[in-house]
């Protein structure tokens, strides 16, 4: 298990510094930030000051080097649009993104784990039928439009849920969490059903077909002659085996979503990391970008060891084959 | 984690309690956030604009846009390059520092230090004196007209405060030291600076020991980005926000629609035109040898083909005023003589492309940014439309303003956007020098036209030197008109703005600088 994780970390430096130095390729496209940061009436000299002194001028890898030098000593410089120290601004925009994202995580789990196993039970009924249009909806609306229309709904007619932000939040020091205020819990209603929709559909729909996958194997139907009841055959032998994919899956898109959760923190302008991000696209804000892409980088290096382990804990099978270091995805 | 839980609960409890009772709350959307609460921070003018609530200038702009005392309560001209400017006496900042003549002199070195990206703001300035606590003379470069205009957004820190916070310098992002300035702020105006948080919300209250006399009724200023049109929409619908100063043009009627929202338009003060490369060689055309478009008839074919009142109606939805001129009719230099257009004749435009020798057109890169002006792309789209009606070949490239810039920079285009609103100045001068006048020393940054008029750049010239305004104005209403003659630029139209109002705020003033004042904003009781 130790060795998993050390010889995971070695692996995370070198694709740290692969991204880092795409990202300044990258950047090279993005435009210049300076146009941006001075008032139209500035001259053309002052221009040239501010870009030389944002050492904009330097060549890209001697802009990665500088970087990776400071982003070691755990300096990764000041937001060129908000002035501020890059780590605070990110820090600031975490817990929403997390709360955001684990909320509807866990609420797509408990729903569609439950409405899979029930949809491979039962084939053909209508309620089945019914939940597999919802699903087919679900992955194919995209998000924007499904918090769009929850905003019509629930805030101009209804006139139940706020529109936009994070309501109420309570500091922590480390942490801000809307959790604990009910404006702030109201806040995180429709936001986490439209990241959540998405989920619930695919869960259900992977959860129905490999239930159905493992129904037909024979220790079901040995558990079966064994007299065994039916919630135990289904939930204690079945669901379990088909739990891997669920947990890859899963896994993937937590990550993806606490990354890019763009656009639904966008229309519901929840101040999050994704938010943050586009926002700094716009800015040309190269020093938040670059930072931002490598705490993305680490969350999806630590998310892929976490589910790693955890198959470990679904199937000890999977123990000896992890350590062994072959790829178990 | 129990004891966590249970701390925050009695935080959560406490903060509760102790929020005061509001009596005037207006909760403010705009369609982003500021950049900073320090003025000096980013050219930003909507940023320097909601500043301009907690922090204020020696002088300011009236209801009628024209300058009015502020923190000074007169000024005179000394000698061709010092103003002496008489401060207005018991003035406190929020803090309750008396304002003197040392909060001026600290924010002048402050604004005009080496690292401000504010330094251009105060282009004449040279050095600033104290005469006496309420007394400061000013000294600028010889003859510079325009100092006012440019003092009407230098906001006034409180020396001591700066000094205290260590922030007598301004925030040098390329340092990487955060400054005091960024997250708080000391000034002397109608509402004090309470709490921020970027992209979330700002807090301002009343500040009931302004200066001047209250007008408005307004306790509390929560201000709260949206940045997604249909959510700013939806929010202001439902009741939850009271104003926008962004209402997204394409949703005016279905606001409109809604019995508990008023929408106020009106025309800004950007002009949007379209600027030609007068480089010696076309950059992207099936010309190779030459530049057609220094060929003025080239230039009138161009405009003559323009269907402006088509973009008017169909493009802008009847909101943009069409214009021949390259300032809005508020901007000192405009005269209506100058706001004719070229009439809009397809046929006159052919015959002008075939006597300058292009019958069958030629083809050019057409430029145009996505995310600066109102409805840029759609612009572009329908002038590119017209334009191939006459037999051009544009070619149009779209993107966003921090690309499209750069290559407008380096002059890798033909024809593209480009709009002005003379801000913070609110003088012709300002586009004249910036966008006419020749790229030398201070002068042209934004000339990407690369236009090298000697006539026109002596009249500029002129007219920076001339402190009698009505002579300076006459100049540069001269300059105007050659650029006019020359068919340098093709006008396109002021763009339109639109605010939104909910229906518990009463009385809002909208001026075309596309400032909202709250401090003359009524609510209703």
């Amino acid at each position: 298990m130790l060795l998993l994780v050390l010889k995971r970390l070695a692996n995370a430096v070198v694709v740290l510094l692969f991204v880092a130095l795409l990202a300044f390729t990258i950047f090279k496209f993005l435009g210049d930030p300076v146009q941006l940061m001075l008032n139209p009436q500035a001259t053309q000299e002052e221009r040239d000051a501010l870009t030389q002194r944002l050492g904009l001028n330097d060549p890209v890898p001697v802009q990665f080097v500088k970087f990776v030098a400071n982003a070691v000593q755990g300096d990764f410089g000041m937001s060129y649009r908000n002035q501020l120290p890059v780590m605070g601004v990110i820090a600031e925009r975490f817990p929403a993104t997390f709360e955001l994202v684990m909320v509807s995580s866990i609420a797509a789990l408990l729903i569609g784990l439950p409405l899979g196993v029930f949809a491979a039970i039962n084939g053909g009924s209508f309620m089945v039928r019914v939940a597999h249009i919802i699903s087919m909806i679900g992955v194919s609306v995209p998000a924007f439009v499904i918090g769009i229309l929850l905003i019509l709904a629930f805030s101009i007619e209804l006139q139940v849920l706020p529109a936009f932000g994070r309501g109420e939040v309570v500091d922590l020091g480390f942490w801000t969490t809307g959790l604990l205020t009910s404006s702030g819990r109201y806040a995180l209603i429709m936001p986490a059903i439209s990241l959540a929709l998405f989920q619930i559909s695919f869960i259900m729909r992977l959860v129905t077909s490999e239930m159905l996958e493992v129904l037909r194997t024979d220790f079901i139907r040995f558990a079966r002659a064994r007299g065994l009841r039916a919630r135990a055959i289904y939930f204690r032998h079945g669901l379990r085996n088909c739990l891997m994919p669920v947990v890859t899956i899963t896994g993937m898109l937590i990550g993806d979503l606490i990354a890019f959760a763009l656009v639904t923190e966008i229309v519901f302008q929840w101040p999050g990391m994704g938010f943050l991000f586009v926002q700094s696209v716009q800015y040309v804000d190269i020093p938040v970008m670059a930072a931002y892409l490598m705490i993305v980088c680490c969350i999806f290096i630590l998310i892929n060891l976490i589910t790693d382990l955890i198959y470990v804990v679904v199937d000890p099978r999977m123990g000896a084959t992890a350590i062994g270091g072959s790829n178990v995805r | 984690m129990l004891t966590i839980k249970s701390a925050a609960m009695a935080l959560a409890l406490t903060t509760a309690m102790a929020a005061p009772a509001i009596a005037a709350t207006m909760r403010w959307a705009p369609q982003r956030d500021i950049v900073s609460m320090d003025p000096y921070s980013y050219g930003d003018t909507f940023t320097l604009s909601v500043l301009n609530h907690v922090y204020e200038g020696l002088v300011r702009y009236d209801a009628t846009l024209q300058i009015e005392p502020a923190l000074a309560e007169k000024w005179e001209v000394v000698s061709p390059t010092v103003w002496r400017f008489h401060l207005r006496k018991g003035v406190k900042f929020h803090d309750g520092a008396d304002f003197t003549a040392d909060d001026v002199l600290a924010s002048l070195k402050r604004v005009s230090d080496q690292t401000s990206p504010l330094r251009g703001n105060l282009p004449a300035y040279v050095s600033s004196e104290k005469i006496d606590d309420h007394t400061v003379d000013i000294h600028v470069t010889e003859n510079y007209p325009l100092l006012l205009n440019d003092l009407t957004n230098i906001h006034i820190f409180d020396q001591g405060w700066l000094v205290t916070n260590k922030a007598e310098a301004p925030t040098d992002v390329a340092k990487g030291v955060e400054g005091y300035a960024t997250s708080h702020a000391n000034g002397t105006g109608p509402f004090k600076f309470i709490s921020r948080k970027p992209d979330v919300e700002t807090v301002f209250d009343v500040n009931p020991d302004w200066w001047d006399k209250r007008q408005h009724n307004i306790d509390r200023i929560v201000m709260t980005p949206i940045t997604s049109p249909a959510t700013r929409v939806a929010a202001l619908i439902s009741g939850e926000i009271d104003f926008t100063n962004q209402a997204p043009l394409q949703d005016i009627p279905r606001l409109q629609a809604s019995s508990n929202v008023k929408v106020l338009s009106n025309n800004e003060l950007r002009t949007i035109f379209l600027v030609m490369n007068q480089s010696p060689k076309a950059f992207e055309s099936d010309v190779t040898d030459k530049n057609p478009l220094q060929d003025i008839k080239v230039r009138q074919a161009l405009y003559h083909a323009i269907d402006a009142d088509a973009i008017q109606k169909v493009v802008m939805s009847g909101l943009s005023r069409t214009t021949g001129s390259l300032v809005a009719p508020a901007i000192p230099g405009y005269v209506p003589d100058l706001d004719k257009r070229l009439s809009y004749d397809p046929d006159k435009a052919k015959a002008l492309l075939a006597e300058a020798g292009y019958p069958n057109g030629f083809s050019f890169s057409f430029l145009c940014r996505n995310t600066e002006f109102v409805n840029e792309e759609q612009i572009c789209q329908a002038v590119s439309a017209m334009w191939a009606r006459v037999g051009l070949r544009p070619n149009l490239n779209v993107g966003p303003t921090t690309i499209q810039d750069a290559k407008f920079d380096t002059l890798q285009f033909d024809v593209g956007t480009l709009g002005w609103a003379n801000e913070p100045m609110l003088d012709s001068y300002s586009i004249l020098v910036q966008v006419v006048h020749s790229k030398t020393g201070n002068a042209g940054v934004f000339n990407w036209g690369a236009w090298k008029d000697t006539e026109i750049d002596g009249l500029i010239d002129e007219a920076g030197r001339t402190i009698d305004r009505t002579a300076r104005l006459a100049l540069q209403s001269k300059a105007l008109q050659r650029a006019n003659d020359l068919s340098m630029f093709i006008p396109v139209h002021q763009q339109p703005m639109a605010w939104a109002v909910g229906s518990n705020v009463k009385d809002v003033l909208q001026l075309s600088d596309n400032k909202a004042r709250h401090w003359l904003t009524h609510m209703a009781d």
